[in-house]
């Protein structure tokens, strides 16, 4: 299993990053009940490069404008919490936008 | 003679002034400070206006009452600042001034504008308010008075908010304040919020949830406002869920000033990218952070900005002989949460400790209770005002320290 010592802090979020791979994040997407497409993994991968380079991960406004998709569109991705679910599929920290 | 430039004067620039003026040789450095309002609002203290505990006028006082007589202080919109030319122009002063030091402490502010339909001019202050400013307080006062019953929802509309305590108070004063006036059975309050629950950190969450059930009041969670239809009076989510509002108390996004966004130096919601150990902007090395204007995911609250001053003035005195700014700030804050019924709960956090229950500020003693409702917490809060216009804006000495501590808390 894609998922076996992962190690998640209480809240789910992987708590390293670095030993992410893409399916590691098929099976997180389908613990949240989403089938990753084309769509999802553009949003995945510009959250993965943006928290590269700022270490941590994005928040919804910085993924509609950095992905170019309306928020509407980003919650059909990725219903309910978009920003918090993506930072989890993309094995990143809980975004600091919630504090 | 050097320039040692605040923008804005609410709680962070003047307790900077205040600071910077004790410490500044007046000979070498001269200390201005620009704002555009000539009144300092006592922000906390909006929250009791819509239920009449507050009057409008106990929480305004002049600014210039608050700043010591050396520094110069201009009343004037800010066009632009120039952080690679270190200049800043102003609007209606119409002037330009050259700094060595920058200090911005142009806060957050609210922004109904950006969700569709909530400031729709038939409706606003009507019967959609705000209260994070003193006019919609006021005016949410008026209504409320002799509002006759329905369903008030409350809803923040997207994280951060400042004072992320704040519509927790509203929910738990609305409870107290319908049943004064007798009218709790004909009102049904809603708590419509983005968060997975009633507040950012775990636990704090499930014991102020636990309050709001106790109280009555409905949690709608993960509810992301999209708009405002306020021809079917319902406020609809990304994912179309609707929830009816006869009364519809907003927490609109919050930003930080636009000054900042015209300027080329903030993030999406205009507030300035900033380390949040040291308070230095990550551009530019002589330019610094207090309160909310920062993109430091601390609260945005003025006792966070109180445990940011000592840290930031040290740092920039160190900058000034040439060394290296401390990582010294920890996200440290403090909110006192009015309960209703003269009782409230304190909660002490940082970056990476929850709240979490104890007393404080004295280990085992008190006399305040952490993470519970008591009666000697909500007088802490009404004590507080007076600290606040006479101590803590003068840059004084608070009996809280300004990294958080963990003596006296159960883990």
């Amino acid at each position: 299993m894609a998922l076996d010592n992962i190690a998640f802090n209480d809240e789910g979020y992987m708590t390293d990053p670095n030993v992410w791979n893409k399916e590691i994040a098929v099976e997180l997407a389908k613990k949240e009940g989403i089938e990753l497409t084309d769509a999802h993994w553009k949003v995945i991968e510009f959250c993965r490069e943006s928290a590269k380079d700022s270490g941590k991960a994005p928040t919804l406004r910085q993924i509609t404008k950095g992905v170019g998709i309306t928020t509407k569109e980003l919650f059909g991705l990725f219903p309910k919490g978009p920003a918090k679910k993506v930072a989890k599929i993309a094995g990143l920290g809980k975004p600091e936008g919630c504090v | 003679m050097k320039t040692f430039l605040i923008l804005g004067a609410g709680t962070g620039g003047t307790m900077v002034a205040n600071k910077m003026a004790a410490a500044l040789d007046p000979q070498e450095w001269r200390i201005i400070i620009v704002d555009r309002d000539e009144k300092h609002y006592y922000q906390p203290g909006f929250l009791f206006i819509p239920f009449g505990i507050y009057s409008p006028n106990e929480v305004v006082k002049p600014k210039r009452n608050f700043l010591p007589p050396q520094v110069e202080v201009i009343f004037s919109d800010i066009e632009l600042i120039e952080p690679e030319k270190n200049r800043v122009r102003l609007g209606k002063a119409k002037k330009t001034i050259n700094y060595d030091y920058l200090v911005i402490s142009t806060g957050s502010h609210i922004h109904p504008e950006e969700t569709p339909g909530l400031d729709d001019e038939a409706s606003w202050l009507k019967n959609i308010f705000p209260f994070y400013t003193l006019e919609g307080a006021t005016e949410l006062s008026n209504f409320l008075k002799y509002w006759k019953g329905g369903r008030m929802v409350l809803n923040i509309a997207e994280m951060p908010i400042k004072c992320p305590v704040a519509p927790l108070e509203f929910l738990f004063l609305a409870d107290w304040f319908f049943q004064e006036r007798g009218i709790r059975d004909k009102v049904e309050i809603v708590f419509a919020t983005p968060l997975p629950g009633a507040f950012t950190k775990p636990r704090a969450s499930s014991v102020l949830g636990g309050m709001l059930d106790d109280k009555g009041v409905a949690l709608e969670a993960d509810f992301n406002i999209m708009e405002v239809d306020t021809t079917k009076q319902v406020i609809r989510s990304y994912d179309e869920k609707e929830i009816a509002y006869d009364l519809l108390v907003t927490i609109p996004t919050n930003m930080g000033a636009e000054v900042i966004g015209n300027s080329g130096m903030g993030d999406e919601l205009n507030f300035v990218p900033t380390n949040k150990h040291t308070l230095q902007t990550d551009k530019w090395e002589n330019v610094w952070i207090i309160g909310d204007a920062g993109n430091v995911p601390a609260s945005k609250a003025g006792s966070v900005a109180h445990f940011m001053l000592d840290v930031v003035i040290e740092n920039i005195l160190r900058h000034m002989e040439g060394l290296d700014p401390l990582p010294k700030f920890d996200g440290h804050a403090n909110c006192y949460i009015e309960s209703g019924f003269e009782k409230g709960v304190l909660i002490d956090f940082n970056y990476d400790v929850e709240p979490l229950p104890g007393k404080y500020p004295l280990p085992g003693f008190g006399p305040f209770s952490l993470l519970q409702e008591s009666h000697t917490n909500h007088w802490g809060k009404m004590m507080f005002r007076w600290m606040y216009w006479n101590i803590l804006l003068k840059g004084g000495e608070m009996p809280f320290e300004s990294q958080m501590s963990m003596a006296g808390k159960w883990a």
